[in-house]
């Protein structure tokens, strides 16, 4: 059997990554304690060296390779490239929290890079086999992140609940996929929905395997009922690594449900339309809800992200292209986010004082007005007001839904969105209309971080504005 | 009933004795080595499916690796089970009630209506000339050499992560690293300093260096 | 007489064929006992048991019959079911590896495709028995007997498992015949020759398995007392005691097949067609197996016992880092088919 070289040239972006964490791996043993920002630098250049070579070879029509393990579309293009960006920023943000903790160390690096790996795995996965283990990959690595802080027993209760709810999920998810194997024989996603075409669509197995799938789904997810472990991991982790597994993990999830549910069970979307359409709507209820009572911001920002994950479910159930496309530019957009909020929080930690809750938010505008107009450009857009991208992104999948006559679900997610307004406009206030706490230190940031974020909050108003560049790729990938 | 059969039923009765020891016993010592037993059968019960390969890895790697690992760790913990046990009542009408359904939705699935021989046809024989270790290896460096790789990295990232959360240099703890120990000079501990005598009628010996020469310095 | 034997049921046949293994192999192990007191008695310039029978030949009967009608002592508050199966436990897996021994070209009991690896899995089930016991006895030395026991049996399987694997590539098999034959030719083409750092890994892993001197801290007599037996007495102790002469009698003879050609002979195959004692035949495996078994015993008289981080770092830092390397030598020089060991 000869091997094609094509095979690898389309996994140049993971063969990056992967050599980067390695590189960083060894380099990190040899590098002196004031000299540990190489690392920093080292992934930084990794991760912008496997932006561009996505973009080379990315392009083109739909191939399978590594005898259908994997598989190259414009999905997995457009995922790839923006779960590397999102990245980016994330190690942008989180360097000078960790450098004041002593925490800049080689491992969080070589940890990052790995999960990174790991959702660039699951992305362009076309086999249950090859995303499970992209999963895992990530999963593994994100237990660790969150156990990062070694003396800190929040952390360490945290990473174990993350852990034991984790695996739980992926328990769920191989019985799902065990019991898809048994039915159509095969775990490579063409084959199976091949096979579920040609077998009929009757199969109390195949619907039992469903299940157990959309169960696991919304354990990565993070959906309500399965929306135990987000809270407590978002508030007892470290904030950088909640910032890592709060924003490109999305996508990954998102690339999940998308590989499992559309390219391998499309057939069967009457039999997941109605389980999803009981997460969402559960999701955005309970997330909406329970945001508001919350006094740490890392909490809300937990419950704001199951909100979210409702209204990234309400476009995929609606089961056509438009929805998925409108759900994948959600997905983007809310890692985009994600990734703004936590960036501010760790911004505005130092030494010695992490930002909890609500009220170490008050008066940032007197402090440094244009990192509270990119918190406000941040919360605005995760509320859903105009121009800003989240409107736009909520639109989209509001749209979708109304498409399959499913109205009734379109107001729900309407009012729930209206009552979540309420927390995100909170923060707004006490930015700009409260005074700051006495006795706060200058905010002291690096010109890479104003100008990451910078980037990062005119990017949600640029996309809002101007939103077709971004959504005519997601349309395009699903076609 | 061939001998195949009763070889068959007499593991798969074995699989499960243990296996359910493995959750009521009290003891954890216990309950490790009816989870090894549990192991040693399953794969006996692969060699009978003439999986030989994957029945022999199952003992090598998980009885004879890492249940030793779990074993040991288990030994040395001083688990409280009364604690363990204080709610176990409170959560058992629950726990039985999703117990029954799963079971019961387990059975009506996995029956030989849809995974019987009418779906699932038994394999032909294949002759004994097969080594199915070698066709193994081959699919799996071939086939599926992409996902071998990224079992390969989730290895790693376990490396990396274990010794990221366990290694720490301890102030309390009084190791010594024998290659330091090894390393060690005479001059790194023991330094000979030359002085003039304290009673000035003594007469120091003049110019007299020897000691001096690459040991003081 | 083979028609005869054709005739006998095949479970007949199999447990006769595991009475022949086993009951010499009992007897080999009760007078490699005697040798080892014996030669360690020379070294010692002693002169060793003399007294029972001729030149102390009965000495290793007179010890059993001696254990034999000793009392077992079980210890208060101890597991005494766990207690009483440790040493059943530790000698089974010994006594099972044997199952694929090929002794000749046609005399092995289970002649299987994974041979190699059924080796591997039951040797790394014999530490069972000294977890077992140790935890069972209800005893601090024996607690820390086991522990010690256990993280040193872990450590040097992966470095006797990598081994093995160049092993495997060499020989393209894991059929312990089919590795034997692999090495025909001389003794220039065992695979001791190509193979000669894991060779070295394999043999000294070997020592650390069986847990001899110098890497015996688990019974370690001057730090723990006896280590994991402490609380054993009579047969119970005399199983142990079988159970490790059995593995080093097991170590010496896979060592002798995998490395220096099993039943081949040393001398070239057309040099010695024909000629009975110098042709291959059961009689070379014997020579080589007493060769090491005599290793294992020179070792012991002449070595001091290793420090227990010695013993890891070695174990982690040497030979896993030595075998791995080595690993890809061997699998570049099957590629490229080196000569003349892989030149067909």
């Amino acid at each position: 059997m000869q091997f094609d070289a094509a095979n690898l040239t389309t996994i140049l972006p993971e063969i990056t990554i992967l050599v980067t964490a390695c590189l960083v791996l060894v380099v990190d043993l040899y590098l002196k304690e004031k000299n540990k920002d190489v690392n920093h630098k080292l992934s930084l250049f990794g991760l912008v060296i496997a932006v561009a070579l996505t973009g080379v070879v990315g392009g083109g029509e739909r191939v399978v390779f590594f005898d259908g393990n994997l598989v190259h579309d414009r999905i997995s293009d457009l995922l790839k490239g923006s779960i590397l960006i999102v990245s980016l920023f994330v190690f942008v943000y989180a360097r000078s929290w960790l450098k004041d903790r002593n925490m800049l160390v080689g491992e969080f690096y070589v940890l990052g890079l790995f999960a990174v790996l790991g959702m660039l795995i699951m992305v362009s996965a076309n086999s249950f086999l090859t995303i499970y283990l992209g999963l895992e990959l990530q999963a593994l690595c994100l237990y660790a992140l969150v156990a990062f802080d070694r003396d800190s027993k929040k952390g360490a209760e945290a990473a174990m609940k993350y852990f034991v709810l984790g695996a739980l999920g992926s328990g769920m998810l191989l019985y799902g996929i065990s019991m898809i194997y048994g039915a159509t024989g095969t775990i490579e996603f063409g084959q199976v929905a091949q096979a579920i075409a040609e077998k009929g669509l009757s199969n109390q197995v195949l619907v039992f395997g469903i299940v157990f799938l959309v169960i696991g789904i919304g354990f990565k997810f993070g959906a309500v009922p399965f929306h135990m472990w987000v809270p407590d991991i978002y508030e007892g982790a470290p904030t950088p690594a909640v910032l890592i597994l709060g924003s490109a993990p999305k996508i990954a999830a998102f690339a999940l449900a998308v590989r499992m549910l559309v390219d391998g069970l499309q057939n069967l979307h009457s039999d997941w339309h109605g389980m999803l359409l009981i997460l969402a709507v559960l999701s955005m209820g309970l997330g909406n809800l329970v945001a508001i009572a919350q006094t740490n911001i890392k909490r809300m920002l937990a419950y704001s992200t199951i909100s979210h994950v409702g209204f990234i479910f309400l476009g995929l159930l609606a089961g056509s292209n438009q929805g998925y496309a409108s759900a994948m530019f959600y997905t983007i957009v809310y890692a985009l986010m994600a990734a703004g909020a936590f960036g501010i929080l760790l911004i505005l930690s130092r030494k010695g004082f992490d930002v909890e809750n609500l009220e170490d938010l008050k008066g940032l505008n007197d402090r440094d007005s244009w990192y509270a107009a990119m918190m406000a450009i941040v919360m605005f857009s995760m509320a859903g007001v105009p121009p800003t991208v989240g409107f736009m992104a909520k639109l989209l999948v509001l749209e979708a839904v109304i498409r399959i006559d499913l109205v009734w679900l379109a107001l729900v997610a309407v009012i729930f969105s209206i009552i979540g307004a309420f927390y995100y406009l909170r923060v707004i206030k006490l930015i700009y209309f409260d005074r700051p706490m006495l006795n706060l230190p200058e905010l002291v940031t690096t010109n890479g971080v104003r100008f990451a974020m910078t980037i990062n909050g005119l990017a949600l108003l640029m996309l809002g504005l101007f939103p077709t560049a971004l959504l005519s790729l997601c349309q395009a990938a699903f076609v | 009933m061939g001998f195949e059969k009763f070889l068959f039923y007499v593991f798969a009765f074995i699989t499960l004795w243990s296996s359910g020891m493995v959750v009521t016993r009290r003891n954890p010592v216990h309950a490790v080595l009816f989870l090894v037993l549990a192991f040693v059968t399953s794969a006996a019960l692969w060699i009978l499916l003439e999986a030989e390969f994957l029945g022999i890895v199952l003992v090598l790697v998980y009885v004879g690796a890492v249940m030793v690992l779990f074993l040991f760790v288990v030994m040395m913990l001083d688990v409280d089970m009364a604690i363990l046990r204080a709610n176990f009542t409170h959560y058992l009408p629950l726990g039985t009630f999703i117990t029954v359904v799963m079971a019961t939705e387990i059975f009506i699935v996995v029956g030989s209506e849809n995974f019987g021989l009418v779906a699932f046809p038994a394999p032909e024989a294949v002759s004994m000339a097969v080594d199915n270790t070698r066709e193994l290896g081959l699919s799996l460096y071939t086939i599926y050499i992409y996902p071998v790789e990224i079992a390969s990295v989730i290895l790693l990232v376990a490396i990396v992560a274990a010794i990221r959360l366990t290694l720490r240099q301890r102030p309390e703890n009084k190791y010594v690293s024998p290659s330091n120990q090894v390393h060690v000079k005479r001059f790194d501990r023991v330094r000979l300093v030359k002085m003039a005598s304290e009673n000035s009628n003594f007469e120091t010996p003049a110019k007299d260096t020897r000691l001096d020469d690459g040991v003081t310095k | 007489m083979i028609e005869l034997w054709n005739a006998l049921p095949l479970v007949i046949q199999i447990l006769l064929k595991i009475v022949i293994i086993v009951l010499p192999l009992l007897g080999l192990v009760a007078y490699y006992t005697y040798a080892e007191r014996k030669v360690i008695g020379y070294i010692q310039v002693r002169i060793g048991p003399n007294r029972v029978g001729w030149r102390g030949w009965l000495q290793p009967i007179a010890d059993a019959v001696k254990l034999m009608m000793k009392e077992i002592i079980i210890p208060t508050k101890s597991d005494k079911k766990l207690f009483l199966m440790a040493p059943m436990i530790a000698i089974a897996p010994a006594l099972a590896a044997w199952a694929v021994f090929p002794f000749s070209e046609d005399f092995v009991l289970a002649d299987i495709n994974a041979g190699l690896l059924y080796v591997l899995a039951m040797t790394s089930l014999g530490v069972y028995g000294i977890i077992i016991a140790g935890w069972s006895s209800n005893s601090k030395y024996a607690l820390l007997g086991a522990m010690r026991s256990a993280a040193q049996i872990v450590a040097y399987e992966i470095a006797m498992g990598f081994a093995l694997v160049g092993v495997l590539i060499a020989a393209g098999s894991l059929n312990l015949g089919d590795i034997v034959t692999a090495q025909a030719g001389s003794v220039l083409t065992w695979f001791w020759l190509p193979l000669l750092p894991l060779f070295g890994v394999y043999l000294i892993s070997g020592v650390a398995e069986t847990n001899r001197a110098p890497f015996d801290v688990a019974e370690g007599e001057s730090e723990i007392v006896a280590g994991f037996h402490v609380e054993y007495s009579g047969m119970a102790f005399a199983i142990f005691f079988l159970a490790e002469y059995a593995n080093m009698i097991l170590v010496s003879a896979l060592t002798a097949l995998m490395f220096t050609g099993g039943w081949l002979s040393p001398l070239p195959q057309d040099w010695v067609d024909g000629i009975p004692i110098l042709d291959d035949g059961f009689h070379w495996l014997l020579i080589k197996t007493f060769f090491f078994m005599f290793l294992f015993l020179w070792f012991r008289a002449t070595f001091p016992r290793y420090r227990y981080d010695q013993i890891m770092r070695l174990g982690w830092k040497v030979f896993i880092p030595i075998t791995i390397v080595w690993i890809l030598v061997v699998a570049i020089a099957v590629i490229y088919r080196l000569p003349p060991w892989w030149s067909a």
